[in-house]
This record gives C-alpha cells, structure tokens and sequence, in this order.
C-alpha cells in the first residue's frame, strides 16, 4: 500500500518544480500564472491526502474552496493581462514598470 | 500492488509534465503539459477515492481554466525571444532552490518526531459508497456560508473580468435593446395623405408593371 509520506513527497517535488518555475520564467506572466496553478495543485493534493488518510472531509471541502478561489484568480489575473497586453503591446515584467513606487 | 503502480506512473507523468510546464519553449505547448498535469493529479485523486474533486478538476481545470489560458496564449501575439531570455542564468539559482526546499521537505516528512506512518493506511469504502453525497452533506449544512461566499468571489470575478476587458469600438453594429423597447410607432412609420387618382391612363400602366 502507498503510504501518506509518498503523496506528501509528490506535493513537494510539484511545488518546487512550479517555485523554480516562478525563478526560470520570471519574464513570462502567462507561464508565471501556470506555475502558480501548479502551485495551487500540489497544495490541493497534499490536502486531499491528508484528509483521505485522517478520514476527514473537511480536507476535501477545502480543496473545493482552493479550486473555486483558483479559477477565479486565473480568470481575473488573464483578464488584466489581456488589458496589459493591449495597452503596452507586451506581457516583460521588465518592461512593465510605469507603477514604480 | 497494482494500485501502487498505478499511483506511481501517475506520479511520473506528473512530475515530468510539470518539468515540461516550467521549461517548455513555446507557451501552448506549457498550457498542454499542464492540462497532462492535471489529467495525471485527477488520477492520483481517484485512488485516493475523492472521486468528485477528481471530476471537478477535469471539468473546471481542463474543460475552463486551462481552455481560457489556450484562449489567451493564442490570441496575444507575443515576441517569445526576450521573454526567455535569463533563462539560462536563472538556472543553477532556481534549481538549486527547488532542490533545497525538497531536501528539506523531505527531511521534515521523514523525521522520526513526526509519526507519519501512525495515521494508517487507506482502508478503502464499499462499492456504494458515495463520495459526492458525503461531500454535499458537509458544504450545505456545516460550510453553507463559506460556500455562499464562494459564490459571491465567483460572481465577483465575472464582473471584474467582463468589466477589465469590455471595450466600446466605434462604428460596429450593434444592438441597442433600451432604445428598441422605448420605440414608438411614430419613429418608425409615417403617413402620408394622398390624393387617390382616377386616371384610367395611370392604372392600366401600373397594372402592365
């Protein structure tokens, strides 16, 4: 039988892949939103473990709220980047810098 | 035993499409590897019996969000060459990073203060068992309000992105229902008093036409 360590090893390995992400592709907002649905996903399945192995629901009504949240942010952040997109005819992070504080 | 195969090649595939995620050239090709993310972690789901969440992330993920991203990457027309350029500076730091924060997970997961393997094994439900009704029970009695509130982020962010994104161009068709229902007879017929003809003349020509 799998043990709750290896599902707990996955989440990790998952969310330092979509962190190095974050490092590798720091130009790119679109592949910076993927890493941090990736992020989202591998926190989802640490929860999913935790309450499959404890029996509790409540784990899993948790990932239900983390994916309504996620869709709605993905949704949002597309939205402003579709905005960006139009007024500065490119998604660099390094080019956008006009809110410099 | 073959569950734990199963679970393993899942695993596989989930780790080696979020590498291709991460390190993918062309964003399309980042958008399919992370729906074959999603499609393996839904797997990885399934054996763990949370059978609805495994469906809503098909059908939200796949079928919504990641169709929306599809959406996006195609439609904006983007120069790929300065935005990956770093990338290979960015490389040993970010692996490194990873590589240490696993490390360290790793050691926390396994520390002998922390009694993992105490909580048990899977013992697995009878066939009629429903992981849906279980699910429906708890978010409509005890997390109603929390699930209301859901609700309200998610129409929230349809206005938010409808009202980010909607712009007026000049000189497209399109209808204006206010200004249809507030229209009177007056605006859209005219009458005309004539005098009626008795040209015989006239009346075989129009007749002939």
């Amino acid at each position: 039988m799998i043990p709750l360590s290896h599902f707990l090893i996955l989440g990790a390995i998952l969310f330092c892949l979509s962190v190095a992400g974050i490092f590798l592709n720091r130009k790119n907002v679109i592949i910076l939103l993927m890493s941090i649905e990736l992020m989202l996903l591998s926190v989802n399945l640490n929860f999913v473990a935790f309450s499959r192995f404890l029996d509790d629901m409540t784990g899993q009504i948790f990932v239900f709220f983390i994916l309504t949240v996620a869709a709605a942010e993905a949704a949002i952040g597309l939205a402003i980047l579709i905005v960006l997109f139009r007024s500065r005819r490119t998604i660099n992070v390094a080019d956008i810098d006009q809110a410099r504080g | 035993m073959f569950i734990s195969f199963v679970f393993y090649t899942l695993a596989a595939v989930l780790v080696a499409s979020a590498i291709m995620v991460i390190s993918a050239r062309n964003p399309v090709h980042c958008a399919l590897f992370l729906v074959m993310a999603f499609f393996s972690s839904a797997g990885i789901w399934l054996l763990l019996e949370a059978e609805f969440l495994a469906i809503v992330l098909v059908l939200v993920y796949v079928g919504a969000v990641m169709v929306l991203f599809l959406f996006v990457v195609m439609m904006l027309d983007i120069n790929l060459a300065p935005l990956r350029e770093g990338f290979a500076r960015y490389l040993p730091i970010g692996a490194l990073v990873a590589a240490v924060v696993v490390i360290e997970i790793v050691l926390v997961i396994g520390a002998s203060d922390i009694d993992l393997p105490a909580v048990g094994d899977i013992v697995y439900r009878d066939a009629d068992y429903s992981n849906t009704k279980e699910l429906g029970t708890l978010l409509y009695t005890v997390h109603l309000y929390a699930f209301e509130l859901a609700a309200a982020i998610l129409l929230v962010a349809i206005v938010a992105a409808i009202a980010l994104t909607m712009r007026r161009r000049s000189g497209t068709k399109s209808q204006d229902p206010s200004r249809q229902v507030a229209v009177k007879r007056e605006d859209r017929i005219r009458i005309v008093s004539m005098p009626s003809s008795s040209d015989p003349e006239h009346e075989s020509s129009e007749r002939r036409r």
